[in-house]
Formats: structure tokens, C-alpha cells, sequence
């Protein structure tokens, strides 16, 4: 069996992590930009973390044949200040163009962008990284706000993108939950579900929500990171439907053939290994 | 909401033999967590996560579909206002009191 894990944190684990994703089938992973436990003091910082995005993870990842792909933006619990977090942004082109100095072929869009406590400085951001996937022909990734914060965000967010002239087929939303996925793929927009112990959702209800919702435009991944969160959290969410009885096809589906699906609309996103 | 009947590729009894212990467990752990709250001191009559969390159990006692959807929605923010910035701002708190947009 092989899997992608489209959505986790990677400069907050382990390399041993790297070794049991591995060895549970992980091919590839796609890393998101993201808040880091704490406020960076400088936009430098941001610059730093984008290189390490860009050079140090694809190697530690090769190590163990995975292949290390990412998203660059400001995420949304830095980007309240619009002044710092315009900062931030200038410096992304040089890291997407393939004229840019810094461009090292594994960044597959903007993200993860969204809104946190869906403030009025938040969006003016996201408006304007919006926009800049726009110029620069970019695939979007989106967080959505959490718990009682989420619903709201979740249609603040999809407005936002609805204003742009970005084809939804090419935005993932993540984090969605029950009351939020239906919105979400109803306006057309990809799915993800976020497998986490405490939050967000289990293995158990992602697959309900595969059972009710369908396995069209929806993948899932572990999102670990610095907090309580599981890397391998995508192969326990594929044992977890095969329990139930669903079919190798359909797991396939939405841990394989569905990230492979979206991602591929990246011309950087090329897999080694074959469907 | 769309029919979601006969989705699960398991039988209601295959259901039950496979998730019953599982969730006998949680059941119980929402009990003793009740009963931690009743055998505290002080009072947190006013306190809009517990105000929500027993909302959200009646819902799972009314034989209604789509109940986890049901509870996010009682426990998610219907406001339309947004603020200028998130200075000052707590963390999500995972409910919210009727008077600042808690579902009704």
C-alpha cells in the first residue's frame, strides 16, 4: 500500500517520523506554511523558515523515499499586523518564480492561508494572497478557523475566494468538519479532513463523512505538527475504513488518487512512484 | 439534508459488534465527567461551554439524524460581525453563549 500525507507540519517532527511514515507506505508529503507555536519577531524569520521549506526538508524527507513538497504564505495567526505580514509576502515570488533566485521546484501554491479569528485584518490578507496565487498561477491551500470559529470563517473564507477568479477545482479546503463539508463541496471547492486525537475529526467520523458526503474532491491527512497530533494518523484512518468494509479502491481513492488528482494540477507536483 | 440511509457498508448489528465497546467507553467517560463536575466546589452555572455541552447531549437523545453536524453547529458562532483585529483575543473556547451568536 502507498499513501501521501497532503497536509503536515514536518519541521515540528522527527526524523524518526519520517522512518514510520515510510515504513507504513508514505510516498510523498505536501508541507503547508504555518504558524510555528509562536509569533516570529521578523519577516528574516519567515525567510528562514521558507528556506527551510524549500531545501533542508525535501532532503531529510529523501532520506526515506518520500518525496517533500510545500505551500508558502503568511499564515493566519501572524497576519493580523498588515504591515508585517505584507512583509512576509514580498518575499514569496522570489520562491515561486521560476525566474527567482530562490525557486527550488518543490512549492505547489500559496498556503496555508485563511482566517483565525476571522478579524477584519485577517481577511485584507488573505485578499491579498488571494491575489497573488492569482498572478503567479497558483494552486491554494486553506486553513479554516477552529472550533466555534470554524462555520463562520469557513464561509468568510469561501466568499473571499469566490471574489477571485481562481477555479475552485484548483483550492483545497481544510479542516473541514460534519457542519462545514457539505458548504464546501456544494460551491465547489476541494475538501480536506484534518485527523487529529482531540480535535477536528477521528478516523471514525472522516469516514462517516466519506459515507455521507462521497469520495469526489476530499482527501485526508494527519496535519501533525508541534501539538497532540499523530503522523501516521492517514494509514490508521485507511485500517480504520477497512474495518468497516470499504473497498481497497475507495481507500485508494482518497489517500492516494485524490491528492495525486488535485496536487498534479501543479506542474511541480511529479510523483516518482507510479498510481 | 440529503438521505443518508444505507451508506454504511456494515449492517446496524455489524455496527454495533464493531464500535459498542468503543463508545460504551466514552458514554461513561461523559458520566464520570458530569459527576467530577457535581462533586467539585464553586459554581459554573453560568459558564457557556457546560451551558452548551448539556444543549449538545439532549441532541444525541432525539433520534434525529445528522447529530454530530447538529452539535457543531450548537457549538459554532452564527455572528456576522467581524472585529478590526484579534489584539486582546482569547483562543477558541469550543462554544459560544447564545447572546454572542451560539446557535438556538
Amino acid at each position: 500500500m502507498k499513501y501521501i500525507d497532503p497536509h503536515i507540519h514536518m519541521v515540528s517532527r522527527t526524523t524518526d517520523d519520517y522512518q514510520r511514515m515510510a515504513q507504513a507506505g508514505c510516498v510523498a508529503v505536501t508541507e503547508p506554511a504555518f504558524w510555528a507555536g509562536f509569533d516570529r519577531s521578523s519577516a528574516q524569520g519567515f525567510y528562514d523558515y521558507f528556506r527551510q521549506l524549500t531545501e533542508y526538508e525535501p532532503k531529510r524527507a529523501a532520506q526515506f523515499g518520500i518525496q517533500h513538497f510545500t505551500w508558502l504564505c503568511i499564515n493566519p495567526k501572524e497576519a493580523d499586523d498588515p504591515g508585517f505580514a505584507r512583509e512576509v509576502v514580498s518575499l514569496i515570488p522570489d520562491f515561486l518564480n521560476s525566474a527567482g533566485k530562490l525557486c527550488g521546484g518543490n512549492v505547489l501554491g500559496i498556503g496555508e492561508i485563511g482566517l483565525n479569528k476571522n478579524t477584519r485584518n485577517e481577511l485584507i490578507i488573505l485578499e491579498e494572497q488571494i491575489a497573488l496565487a492569482e498572478k503567479y498561477n497558483q494552486l491554494v491551500l486553506v486553513h479554516t478557523p477552529h472550533l466555534e470559529d470554524k462555520l463562520k470563517g469557513t464561509r468568510l473564507i469561501m466568499d473571499a475566494l469566490s471574489a477571485s477568479s481562481i477555479e475552485p477545482g484548483r483550492i483545497l479546503i481544510d479542516h473541514v468538519e460534519e457542519h462545514t463539508v457539505g458548504e464546501v463541496l456544494d460551491r465547489g471547492f476541494w475538501a480536506g479532513m484534518t485527523l487529529y486525537p482531540d480535535t477536528k475529526v477521528t478516523p471514525q467520523r472522516a469516514t462517516d463523512i466519506i459515507e455521507m458526503y462521497g469520495s469526489e474532491r476530499i482527501w485526508m491527512n494527519s496535519a501533525g505538527d508541534w501539538g497532540c497530533s499523530d503522523p501516521l494518523a492517514v494509514p490508521k484512518a485507511r485500517l480504520e475504513m477497512k474495518r468497516r468494509g470499504h473497498t481497497a479502491t475507495i481507500i485508494d481513492k482518497v489517500t492516494f488518487d485524490n491528492p495525486q488528482t488535485f496536487l498534479s494540477q501543479s506542474a511541480n507536483f511529479k510523483l516518482a512512484v507510479d498510481a | 439534508m440529503a438521505d443518508v440511509s444505507n451508506t454504511v457498508p456494515q449492517t446496524r448489528q455489524q455496527v454495533i459488534n464493531t464500535y459498542f465497546m468503543e463508545h460504551r467507553a466514552k458514554l461513561v467517560d461523559i458520566a464520570a465527567y458530569l459527576d467530577r463536575i457535581d462533586r467539585a466546589s464553586g459554581d459554573a452555572t453560568e459558564d457557556i461551554r457546560d451551558h452548551a455541552f448539556r444543549r449538545a447531549i439532549q441532541i444525541l437523545t432525539d433520534s434525529q439524524s445528522f447529530r454530530a453536524k447538529r452539535i457543531l453547529d450548537l457549538f459554532s458562532d452564527h455572528t456576522t460581525e467581524m472585529p478590526d483585529s484579534a489584539e486582546g483575543m482569547k483562543g477558541a473556547a469550543g462554544a459560544v453563549a447564545l447572546a454572542d451568536g451560539g446557535a438556538t
